[in-house]
């Protein structure tokens, strides 16, 4: 069933609400994209000030959370929205709650980037933890594309990138620790590293949940807790 | 979800359990009625065209769809309440234990104790409560009191009236209010044991609490009783059906669990009709 061409509801003034339902779980996805961004910008540079600004703009990402919620809340009492009018709304409650998720875990590596902002710095200027943030933002960016589009075969392979990023985590971790062996005085700063680059693992695992729920929403299927395999063929045999 | 060890799990989730929920009707479910290839025509004009369908024991099978789809014809055509129609022509076969109700052998007025119906305007008869719900049995020659006193007191505590009428069981029917009247239906309804009901608009004409009354009464007659229920209101059909069978112009075109086609219709013309796309 094409769900992008679907015809209007009798009530142009509910297209309407889930239009700008829609709208809004892309603006905050966006705000959220940004917000790493810049925290892993921060991080690099050690530019403290765009690492502040990424701890104020986490408090706008927490009220559009709240703001979308409510408006999910009044869909429901108003419009009782049933079959993929109800798994739209559904799956915005849920996208929001990991989009906000992606924001804290943001928020986090900007404060190690304050904290390591202080610290020696070492000669690559923390490129893995740059190079792991292009992979997350890549994620997040295709996973709100594919949630806009309704695209479920897009989400799963954005989803499949998260095995990359939890491969490149699992390198920088090991990368971590022979430092730590090496010379135990860069355990604090080395640590503070980690977890930064832990976070973007993280966000990395909310983005594939985003698209979990895009597949559940185009195809009505349930894939959370399912491998990666299962995903694929849901998508591919629905 | 049923524990079939040999069933492949993938972290917990039965797949096997899963496809099942994806048929029509639970296997687990027997079967009251069976409807093959029915159709019907009002002159020349054809208002149903060949359903094929089952109406599963002891659950309630909602119908729903625009004026006009012919669900309202089918749930009469279970009780041959279309017989009373001039010019209505019935082709194809319903079967109730295994025989086809419209066999020329077939006792009508003994299906239709069979086949128990209940109207969108509450109709009681001019008559005391208490006879409205005896009438039943009084027809088929019951006349013994204490038998009466019985099934009426059993029939209302079953329709959820007992206890605003026992005090008046007396007085004339239509001195109740619009939602007591259609219990007072239903109670006649059940008073004689039918093993399916059907309900056409049962509460469309009642204000929402005398709804929500009958239809939490409909949830509690699904234990003894099959039920057929016809509804213009889709959140009703959501609320108290185990199955629900979308008609279109004649046509079945999507039957399925409650919760499926209210989530994830199949049919196109399903999810347009339900979430308001129609027209």
């Amino acid at each position: 069933m094409d769900k992008t061409n679907q015809p209007h509801h009798i009530s142009q003034q509910f297209d309407v609400e889930l239009e700008n339902l829609r709208n809004r779980v892309f603006a905050m996805g966006g705000l959220v994209e940004e917000q790493v961004k810049k925290a892993v910008t921060a991080l690099s540079e050690g530019n403290l000030e765009l690492a502040e600004e990424v701890k104020k703009g986490d408090l706008q990402v927490n009220s559009m959370e709240i703001e979308i919620d409510e408006e999910c809340t009044h869909i429901i009492a108003r419009r009782q929205p049933t079959a993929s009018d109800l798994r739209l709304v559904m799956a915005v409650i849920k996208t929001i709650t990991d989009l906000e998720r992606m924001g804290d875990q943001a928020e986090k590596v900007a404060r190690m980037g304050i904290d390591l902002a202080g610290m020696e710095r070492p000669r690559n200027g923390y490129m893995e933890i740059e190079s792991l943030g292009i992979h997350v933002q890549a994620m997040i960016s295709g996973a709100l594309d594919a949630f806009v589009r309704m695209d479920a075969e897009a989400a799963v392979q954005i989803a499949k990138m998260d095995l990359k990023v939890d491969h490149e985590y699992e390198s920088i971790m090991r990368q971590n620790i022979t430092f730590m062996m090496e010379d135990p005085r860069s355990i604090k700063r080395v640590l503070d590293a980690t977890w930064a680059a832990r976070a973007l693992e993280r966000i990395g695992d909310h983005a594939k949940n985003i698209c979990e729920y895009v597949i559940y929403l185009v195809k009505g299927k349930d894939v959370r807790h399912t491998t990666l395999e299962q995903l694929e063929k849901e998508v591919t045999g629905g | 979800m049923s524990s079939n060890s040999s069933a492949p799990m993938t972290h917990g989730i039965n797949i096997d359990a899963l496809k099942k929920k994806d048929s029509m009707t639970s296997e687990a479910d027997e079967i009251a009625l069976t409807v093959k290839d029915l159709k019907l025509f009002y002159g020349e004009k054809q208002a149903l065209n060949g359903i094929n369908m089952t109406i599963p024991k002891k659950r309630v099978t909602a119908f729903i769809g625009p004026s006009g789809c012919g669900k309202s014809t089918l749930l009469r055509c279970f009780n041959r309440m279309n017989d009373l129609v001039d010019g209505v022509r019935i082709e194809g076969q319903i079967l109730m234990h295994d025989k086809d109700i419209y066999h020329r052998n077939v006792d009508i007025a003994s299906l239709r104790r069979q086949v128990g119906m209940v109207f969108q305007k509450p109709n009681p008869f001019p008559k005391s409560i208490y006879e409205n719900v005896a009438y039943g049995l009084r027809l088929m020659g019951v006349n013994d009191r204490r038998t009466l006193d019985d099934v009426v007191e059993h029939s209302l505590r079953g329709s959820a009236l007992w206890d605003e009428v026992k005090d008046r069981l007396h007085d004339s029917a239509f001195g109740l209010s619009g939602g007591q009247q259609q219990r007072l239906v239903i109670a006649r309804a059940i008073a004689i044991e039918p093993e399916v009901l059907l309900l056409d608009e049962p509460a469309s004409a009642l204000d929402p609490i005398s709804t929500l009354k009958i239809e939490e009464l409909i949830y509690e007659l699904k234990s003894k009783f099959t039920i057929v229920i016809v509804t213009h209101n889709m959140q009703q059909a959501a609320r108290v059906s185990d199955y629900t069978a979308f008609m279109y112009m004649g046509d079945l075109i999507e039957l399925a669990d409650t919760d499926k086609l209210f989530t994830n219709p199949k049919k196109k013309q399903t999810e347009d009709y339900i979430t308001g796309r129609y027209g």
